[in-house]
């Protein structure tokens, strides 16, 4: 990005804030002004009353994006304005804003998923805090029972520094891509996860339980360590639509799984239509370790992404199942790294993508096996469904192996909801919509059956209110 | 009152060619009919006619169930009015499991979705998922009732739709999905074929099980066989894109006997162009 852009901040501030219908709340405690330079990060970091070494981080990490240029190879870009952005505003208890700003194709959406009206407001980024309080304390005390850590970022930071500073941005660095490096610098909020060794966690730990308004910020970092022989399955975002004023959230996701430890991260993102999405998520895994990303995209305006899993030790296993439907004004460039970095280390990809009303979904995968990774094995599977003539699919599939001994399976393809499958379900009295929404619902099965059964109920749901062409 | 189907004199073309020209038939409740004839003769053409396939364009004459013209309407109304077909080649739907399938269908069919709908539209609050479905214990206990009536092993509902099924899977998913719909007129296209004589047992004893006075059948088939399981009251010989011979059972046998050949002598050489099927 040209650092003479930052010069550009008056015509930048004309751009209008009332883009989306949302007046600018005015009554945060603190809120920085737009743009990104150096003294905003000052700022952030006193306000959070921040380490030193963070501090430095985050400058160091600013200095690194201000020096590498916003990638073209993916979705299109170039209409972010990065100094058009507040780039830290501290929420408060109520966030100004009311239930009457929330545009009515939200509201709608909420109506028809029929989401309970606390949750609502919060997913509208009315509420600042959506806890179900009940569950949420019992299930606490059994986490700290056990000596599970489960806590936002800032918390995590403070209270355990000494994890932090061991481990933060050694998943990700900042010099690993320039939206990490532009996360680092302004992170705030997403959740600190530790599980101690051996610990099983049957119920998931959703982001969804202590979500407030900070976990679920633009620049959201979030940290997981699962011990050895530990498990966790971690939930974030939920399928009802979330709308978010800030049109670009760049998160950055560390996980790491010790030896013969599993973790399974699910993610339903669904943003509004006005978000850039563009999300680092990696896992390094330890021999004998198994990580599972779980990564469904329905909303935004442009996604990418692509979990990553470096299988580290000998016996290490990566999974992920990659999801994206994209509609109209839509572009999700969504799929997954699989990196063997060691004996006897296995994988399996599948991505599913749905295009449809001009809507735009591309797979773009690497596998990628080492010198000295003997005997790994991996499959990748992408099928893509079209559901018009004027959508779009595009397949960038990457491999690259450095070694021989090795097994690797690769399949493609695109298919169209056929005529004959439209008839044989509406001559038994399904709409052509239904009908529709039925064989994409298949489609998406093998994906959606690994989702917990609330979510997956949902995910159907949803799924046919997009055929129906009542959202967005 | 029983319902009754007509067929009115039906000309059909399909991609502009001419196939069905001039079929008259009428199928009361209660009634079964045969319609045999050789391959190509446009028996399967008048059964998605039937049906409401888009990709089959009537050029004259009518259908008219009870009295009422269903040509403007969809193959979703179609099947609402109580119209059925059961497929020769049944579609497979990856993903979507029989039991899921049928409870949409079946709600779809007797009205629970379009109640949904109409009270969401009346400004009724926010549903609960799923509320628009058959609730799911009278479902199940009703496709549990329907599928041991049918000697369908239990995990069948579980099977993604159509995938993977042997032809005789197949044709049973057809008749147990005839049976949870209820239709008022059933078509049933070349049941019979692709089935050993076991599995034609079988699907044949399905069929006779839904027989009776509700039900207006229409087996369309090539070989007689069917007919030795299940015995329609009316045979009608369809060659060359109309109905040219009707009479009982006895019709089944002649041609059995006979072959398609002396139809071919009598009604003249096959229309040129015709797809053979």
């Amino acid at each position: 990005m040209p650092a003479t852009e930052s010069d550009d901040k008056a015509l930048a501030d004309l751009k209008s804030e009332y883009q989306y219908g949302w007046s600018q709340p005015e009554n945060y405690v603190f809120k920085a002004r737009k743009g990104l330079d150096h003294e905003i990060v000052d700022q952030i970091s006193a306000m959070k009353r921040e380490p030193e070494w963070m501090r430095k981080l985050r400058h160091e990490a600013l200095d690194i994006f201000l020096s590498k240029s916003i990638p073209t190879w993916g979705a299109d870009l170039s209409g972010i304005d990065f100094q058009d952005i507040y780039y830290y505003i501290k929420p408060t208890e109520a966030q100004g804003k009311s239930w009457d700003e929330v545009p009515a194709d939200i509201k709608a959406t909420f109506d028809k998923l029929g989401i309970p009206e606390a949750e609502r407001k919060f997913l509208a980024g009315v509420g600042a805090q959506y806890e179900s309080e009940a569950i949420y304390h019992s299930l606490k005390e059994e986490w700290e029972r056990l000596g599970v850590i489960f806590m936002d970022s800032d918390s995590g930071l403070r209270e355990h520094e000494d994890i932090y500073r061991e481990y933060f941005g050694t998943v990700v660095p900042s010099t690993d891509n320039v939206f990490a490096a532009l996360n680092t610098a302004f992170w705030s909020g997403g959740s600190f996860v530790y599980v101690p060794k051996g610990v099983h966690l049957d119920i998931p730990l959703q982001a969804y339980f202590r979500i407030n308004a900070q976990s679920m910020g633009q620049f959201e970092r979030t940290l997981i360590i699962v011990d050895e022989g530990a498990t966790v399955h971690y939930v974030e975002g939920c399928t009802a639509p979330t709308y978010s004023e800030d049109s670009l959230h760049s998160g950055v996701i560390e996980i790491i799984v010790r030896k013969n430890a599993r973790c399974r991260y699910t993610t339903i993102q669904n943003w509004s239509t006005n978000v850039y999405n563009l999300v680092t998520q990696r896992t390094l895994v330890a021999e004998g370790g198994t990580m599972e990303w779980v990564d469904a995209n329905l909303g935004s305006k442009v996604t990418m992404k692509y979990p990553s899993v470096y299988m580290m030790g000998a016996g290490a296993n990566g999974q992920i199942l990659s999801m994206a439907f994209a509609g109209p004004g839509q572009h999700l460039d969504a799929g997954g790294k699989l990196i063997h970095a060691a004996p006897n280390t296995s994988s399996q990809l599948i991505s599913k993508s749905i295009s449809k009303g001009g809507g735009r979904a591309s797979y773009r995968g690497l596998l990628k096996v080492a010198k000295g990774a003997t005997g790994s094995k991996s499959n990748v599977v992408c099928d893509a469904l079209l559901l018009d003539e004027k959508s779009r699919s595009d397949t960038y599939p990457y491999i690259e192996i450095d070694e021989e001994d090795v097994t690797v399976g690769h399949e493609a393809s695109v298919s169209k909801i056929g005529e004959e499958q439209l008839f044989y379900l509406m001559s038994r009295g399904l709409s052509e919509d239904e009908a529709s929404a039925m064989i994409v619902s298949g489609f998406i099965e093998p994906m959606v059956k690994e989702l917990p059964m609330e979510y997956a109920v949902e995910m159907n749901r949803l799924i046919q209110l997009q055929m129906e062409g009542s959202i967005g | 009152m029983s319902s009754e189907l007509v067929i009115k004199d039906l000309f059909v073309n399909v991609d502009g060619k001419p196939i069905l020209q001039g079929v008259n038939l009428t199928i009361r409740q209660g009634e079964v009919h045969a319609i045999m004839g050789p391959n190509g003769s446009g028996k399967s053409t008048l059964a998605y006619t039937i049906a409401g396939h888009p990709h089959y364009e009537v050029v004259s004459g009518d259908i008219l169930l009870d009295g009422q013209s269903i040509l403007d309407l969809g193959a979703d109304e179609r099947a609402k009015a109580g119209v059925f077909l059961a497929f020769q080649y049944p579609t497979a739907i990856p993903g979507v499991s029989m039991a899921n399938f049928l409870r949409q269908a079946v709600s779809a069919v007797r009205g629970y979705t379009e109640k949904a709908k109409q009270q969401v539209a009346d400004g009724g609050s926010a549903k609960t998922i799923g509320s628009e479905l058959m609730p799911m214990r009278e479902f199940r206990r009703e496709l549990t009732e329907k599928m041991e009536r049918l000697h369908i092993d239990p995990g069948f509902a579980r099977r993604y739709l159509n995938e993977g099924f042997s032809g005789g899977e197949k044709k049973r998913a057809e008749i147990l999905q005839m049976a949870m719909l209820g239709p008022k007129i059933a078509v049933l296209d070349e049941t019979d074929s692709g089935l050993d004589i076991d599995a034609l047992r079988v699907v044949a004893e399905g069929v006779n099980s839904l027989i009776g006075p509700n039900l207006g059948a229409l087996l369309i088939t090539h070989y007689q066989r069917l007919l030795n399981y299940i015995k329609p009251q009316f045979v009608h010989v369809f060659y060359n894109g109309r109905i040219v011979l009707s009479g009982g059972p006895e019709l089944a046998l002649d041609l059995e006997e006979r072959g398609y050949d002396w139809i071919r002598q009598e009604f003249g050489d096959p229309m040129n162009g015709q797809e053979v099927e």
